[in-house]
């Protein structure tokens, strides 16, 4: 068979071209099933929100709710654990951004912006501290009062958590995120 | 096979004949099992057997075991106690399989080490090499997976934190992560895709140890002396090996037999001496276990994982932990091309010799490492064990090729096998090379 010496091209060679996109899309398609049916199944991602009643709650008092699949903490902080957290200077955390689903995503970590306002106008003592309870290094539940800051402290990888759950020793890179939340009554909170 | 002339086979009776001319498999395993082989293979020449013999002992059990166990966040837990406790030799059946994991891993790391000490990883065995780190890497996949699936704390939250490694990719981590568990959080739907994937994995693992095989049948054994066998004669390369069909297998199967003795007694006396209590108990999501271990077998990457814990520029110490544990693996498959000393056995290299046992004692201290929290001293001794590990690969392996001036070697294997009956028959005086065992 003789060489063709034709900069462009043949049909023969449009028709080579044309078969191998055709097939790579062709197989494309057929593997896009097989790779998407890992995500989230649809009743997984139906949103869910939960309702959880916190009048029982005295100072120094924390529930754990399970929330699409991970606990939520809501700690109701006492006076010294609010005073501690509001005492520390910006410049000491490892993560300066509140991680607050409920205002900006850069607002900066002071304890104000990682508590949750109560029911109506009430003023916004710092007593209400809902968050995932989920350490951001590599999800352990971390365990309550304790660790170096007397806030949260993660047994698999020693994270230390301070009482308005931000991270200030150890490996994990974030503070622990603020979910929205927020009070549907004087004594009920809305997850999600 | 291997180019090292030796008699193939040559169909006899008709049949025979009639078989070889249509599909010539006959041929294939006469070639497989009659392959020259060095003479002087020692005692560090059987995991190869024994790792053969472990994946399809687990292959085997875990198949029985898929006939009674469930596969559902509700159920799994249950069903593997009805394995413990109604079903015929269950108990016998998932202990064994539950140790099997820990004899696989016991063997496959001597394997390792053999070859990282006898130089089985330079040319022109690089492939064998680097298809080997791949089982090993797939291995760790399916152990994962494997512990997963009775759905104690110790399952649930192994499976957090291994899944969580993904999500420390930056960009594309969560995602990634959100897409390996099918959900915000370890589920059902992960239980469900580990429990596939665990029955699928030991098949891709057959698959590749036949190429395994298949490649270290073409380029030959290496052998203590890490010196090639003559190809120059059949006379010579005879003089060289032996086939290894009947005596290798034979030997294999003896040291075999010697470490199911082991086995067994540890299978029957002290079956969850290498698990964890926390396992018996069901997964709770909301509470995790005071100290989560990984299996035994895991400890020195799991402490390579922990052992970074600051910050370099814009990498997060999270990521980083995570590279430096899945670098370390894929470190050693580089070896072929980072050490560059020609000397292939550590027998006749005296510098190598010594951080070579540092990076035994390395790996054990990293074990060691990693099973303890991750308080006071640990961290630090995680990292000094860390950066050693990659400094054998990166800078000793590399400079002891410049800097080493190696001992004289044999020029021949059947002179090292000579030397070495001769100084056992009655220590007479054995000329220069040291014998191989």
């Amino acid at each position: 068979m003789a060489h063709v010496d034709d900069d462009k091209g043949s049909r023969r060679d449009f028709l080579y071209v044309a078969t191998g996109a055709a097939g790579a899309v062709g197989v494309g398609a057929a593997v896009w099933p097989l790779v998407d049916q890992m995500n989230p199944s649809a009743d997984v991602q139906a949103l869910s929100s939960v309702q959880v009643d916190v009048g029982d709650l005295e100072p120094g008092g924390q529930v754990t709710q399970l929330w699409l699949g991970k606990p939520v903490f809501i700690r109701r902080r006492t006076e010294d654990e609010i005073a501690a957290a509001a005492d520390t200077p910006l410049d000491d955390l490892q993560d300066p951004i509140a991680r607050n689903d409920n205002i900006g995503a850069n607002d900066p970590a002071d304890d104000a912006n990682r508590t949750l306002a109560p029911f109506g106008d009430a003023e916004n003592t710092g007593e209400w501290l809902v968050m995932v309870g989920v350490c951001t290094h590599l999800g352990c539940v971390p365990l309550g009062e304790a660790g170096d800051f007397n806030g949260w402290f993660c047994p698999c990888h020693g994270s230390h958590y301070d009482t308005a759950g931000r991270i200030r020793r150890g490996p994990a890179p974030t503070n622990l995120p603020v979910p929205v939340a927020e009070f549907v009554s004087e004594t009920v909170i809305k997850l999600g | 096979m291997g180019g090292i002339p030796h008699d193939s086979y040559e169909p006899k009776s008709n049949a025979e004949k009639w078989i070889e001319r249509r599909l010539p498999i006959i041929g294939l395993m006469h070639a497989t099992l009659t392959i020259p082989t060095p003479k002087n293979l020692n005692w560090m020449w059987i995991w190869g057997i024994v790792l053969t013999f472990t994946l399809v002992l687990q292959i085997v059990t875990g198949i029985v075991l898929v006939m009674h166990y469930t596969p559902d966040a509700t159920l799994a837990f249950a069903s593997v106690e009805h394995i413990m406790r109604d079903v015929n030799a269950g108990w016998a059946i998932r202990y064994i399989h539950m140790n099997g994991a820990s004899l696989f891993f016991i063997a496959v790391y001597f394997h390792i080490f053999r070859g990282l000490f006898y130089g089985s990883y330079k040319e022109p065995r690089e492939i064998t090499w680097i298809i080997g780190i791949l089982i090993y890497i797939l291995m760790m996949a399916t152990a994962f997976m494997g512990y997963v699936l009775p759905w104690g704390q110790m399952s649930f939250w192994g499976a957090t934190v291994i899944t969580g490694l993904f999500g420390a990719i930056p960009g594309v981590g969560p995602t990634l992560q959100t897409w390996l568990l099918g959900g915000p959080a370890v589920d059902n739907d992960t239980l469900t895709r580990f429990f596939s994937l665990h029955y699928l994995m030991p098949f891709l693992i057959a698959g590749l140890v036949i190429v395994h095989i298949w490649a270290f049948h073409t380029t030959g054994n290496n052998n203590p002396t890490g010196v090639e066998v003559r190809r120059t004669s059949k006379k010579e390369a005879e003089a060289d090996t032996l086939p290894f069909w009947p005596y290798f297998v034979i030997k294999d199967l003896y040291a075999l037999a010697f470490i199911l003795v082991i086995f067994a007694a540890i299978v029957a006396f002290m079956p969850n001496y290498l698990g964890h209590p926390d396992n018996y108990i069901e997964a709770n999501p909301l509470a995790t276990p005071a100290h989560i271990v990984p299996e035994w077998y895991f400890l020195p990457f799991y402490a390579i994982l922990r052992a970074i814990t600051f910050d370099v520029l814009f990498l997060d110490a999270k990521f980083l932990g995570v590279v430096a544990m899945f670098g370390a693996i894929v470190i050693m498959a580089l070896a072929p091309w980072l050490d560059t000393s020609t000397v292939r056995s550590g027998k006749y290299r005296p510098m190598f010799k010594i951080w070579f046992y540092i990076l035994i004692v390395d790996f054990f201290v990293l074990m060691w490492a990693g099973a303890m929290p991750a308080e006071g001293l640990v961290p630090t001794i995680s990292l000094i064990g860390t950066i050693y590990w990659f400094a054998y690969f990166l800078v000793i392996l590399p400079l002891l090729g410049v800097l080493e001036k190696p001992l004289p070697q044999p020029e021949t294997i059947e002179e090292d096998w000579k030397a070495s009956m001769a100084a056992k028959k009655g220590g007479a005086n054995v000329p220069q090379a040291t014998p191989a065992e």
